[in-house]
């Protein structure tokens, strides 16, 4: 028999768990003290939350699953690079790769079991789509982490488009940077999208936390062949909706550009990037591609990457070049979790 | 999102068991295989979906089968004659010529096609057409008689005289020669897209000659 999956408590915003307890006839500030022990406190089950009646968490270990759960799997890179494999609810897996430099340390997570979105030099592609996270889900790649405490900074830039999962992205997001949450800075905090126009409207709107846009060609038709979203949401309309919005001086938009050999580091390119983000305060993150198995796509050497980086800045763009890390351990999104299901 | 405009449906047809093609006054231009967004209040975040008629046709249509989960598609199922929607105006650049292509669709992505297709975009193209079953091969008399052999029906669990069974994957693989000179036109899910685009590129089509659309 298949015994239906309880709900967990683990992802639940303070409203949330209001609910929960008002359901259960438990006092209203039993919300608080879940909310407490779930985000703030290092516990593995529910009977552990000792400030609670027992009779409180004899209701709520009857109805909830704590929903936590330990990584399945880490492979370590020669340069300290961490890549974790945990196991979403629906059995499918999932990656997070753990970034340490010296004072920053980094966790990228993932929102979603594989992806819709079918760019051209993404592995995560292969494996279709498998599913949305939710917020406990998403949470728990942190929470898990065997490093959570030394972490500085969190990126939505593993597997999924965190805009086509939008309800497990911003629950996540509330309960990351709410007091009664993690806590954390909205600074520390970026999530990347291949702009999907309506939803990054929402999050500017609803969010503090950075926004990164997966950019990686100036032109319509170049970047419509890596990347298929370009047919509906247009990088021309991408850019208008961001102009259309006041950042304010914390926040920061950055355009992650992956950089191919032959094909998008161009005088041409540059000039267009320049005319592009004219009048947008931004910096452009470049990225050497790392070729993934079956694409045509090829890697840049060095000597290009610090060549393109410099005609950006000549022309008054702040851009730099993001460290390669974890290439012996399959860091790039979605190769490790797409090797363990071809395993199976 | 684009502003929504109010227009009252014409039909709302069970076509099989979970797809149904909404039909209205056409009141506005666009290009075949564009999208636009569906609401039923003004108030939610529109959906977006291919149109399937010709750009000519007095009336347009939508394919959308209906995903019980869904935010959007269990609402408009109950619709009916005289019922109203909110809809954008369309937009997106997944759009061909009359030059010679090979169309690829699984599924409700055969909507772009169907409408280059009604818009007379069909006299040189190859259409291959995949689903599970006969029924879900939606417009398929319509492409049959005038695409004749250029129309390929594929199934995976039914086994019908004149349709190739098997996923449209395998079919393109089992070809001797595929011709890296055409375009190839891509719509369905992620995972066929992929799969599609990976084969045509290994077996010589250039990255440029593959243009994908997506569902989300």
């Amino acid at each position: 028999m298949i015994q239906e999956k309880r709900d967990v408590l683990f992802g639940k915003t303070l409203a949330q768990l209001e609910e929960i307890v008002s359901g259960l006839d438990l006092p209203k500030f039993t919300a608080t003290q879940l909310a407490d022990w779930l985000y703030k406190k290092d516990i593995t089950v529910i009977d552990q939350m000792s400030n609670l009646s027992k009779t409180a968490r004899k209701k709520l270990a009857e109805n909830f699953d704590l929903g936590l759960s330990d990584p399945i799997k880490v492979q370590t890179s020669v340069d300290g690079t961490k890549k974790y494999l945990f196991r979403a609810r629906n059995g499918k897996l999932i990656e997070s790769a753990y970034m340490p430099e010296r004072n920053r340390h980094t966790l990228c997570v993932s929102s979603q079991v594989g992806c819709k979105m079918g760019c051209l030099f993404c592995f995560t592609a292969k494996q279709g789509f498998q599913g949305n996270l939710s917020a406990g889900e998403i949470l728990n790649q942190i929470r898990s982490l065997p490093e959570r405490h030394l972490l500085t900074n969190i990126v939505y830039m593993g597997m999924g488009e965190p805009f086509d999962n939008m309800e497990g992205v911003m629950q996540s997001l509330e309960i990351l940077t709410a007091d009664y949450g993690f806590a954390m800075s909205p600074r520390r905090i970026t999530v990347s999208t291949i702009g999907i126009i309506p939803a990054m409207k929402v999050f500017l709107e609803q969010s503090p936390c950075h926004l990164a846009v997966s950019l990686h060609s100036p032109f319509e038709e170049e970047r419509r062949r890596l990347m298929p979203i370009e047919h509906v949401y247009s990088l021309k309309d991408v850019l208008q909706a961001i102009r259309e919005f006041p950042l304010g001086k914390q926040r920061r938009i950055s355009f992650e550009y992956i950089v191919f050999k032959d094909l998008n580091h161009s005088p041409r390119h540059v000039r267009e990037l320049a005319r592009i983000l004219n009048g947008i305060r931004c910096r452009i993150n470049l990225l050497r591609f790392h070729p993934v198995p079956g694409t045509p796509l090829a890697a840049p050497d060095d000597q290009t990457l610090e060549e393109f980086k410099a005609a950006l800045e000549k022309k008054g763009i702040v851009t730099t070049i993001r460290k390669s890390r974890g290439q012996d351990i399959y860091a790039a999104c979605g190769l490790l979790s797409t090797k363990e299901q071809q395993a199976k | 999102m684009k502003s929504l405009s109010k227009v009252i449906i014409t039909s709302n047809a069970e076509i099989t068991e979970s797809a149904f093609i909404l039909t209205f006054p056409r009141t506005f231009e666009f290009v075949p295989g564009q999208v636009i967004g569906i609401a039923l209040d003004p108030a939610e975040k529109p959906r977006l979906y291919s149109i399937a008629s010709g750009n000519r046709e007095d009336a347009v249509r939508i394919l959308y089968t209906v995903k019980p989960e869904g935010k959007l598609t269990p609402g408009l199922a109950r619709l009916q004659a005289g019922d109203t929607i909110y809809i954008t105006e369309p937009f997106g650049g997944f759009v061909c010529d009359e030059k010679p292509a090979v169309w690829v669709a699984t599924g409700t992505g055969i909507a772009p096609f169907a409408s280059m297709f009604y818009s007379g975009l069909g006299q040189n193209k190859i259409l291959i057409q995949g689903n599970r079953f006969a029924s879900g091969l939606y417009f398929r008399e319509d492409f049959q008689h005038a695409m004749g052999s250029r129309y390929v029906p594929s199934c995976t669990r039914e086994e019908i005289d004149g349709v190739y069974f098997g996923r449209v994957l395998k079919y393109l693989a089992e070809k001797q020669s595929i011709d890296p000179n055409l375009k190839y036109y891509l719509c369905g899910s992620a995972e066929m897209v992929v799969d599609v685009r990976d084969l045509l590129i290994e077996r010589g089509v250039p990255f440029e000659n593959v243009v994908a659309e997506i569902f989300f």
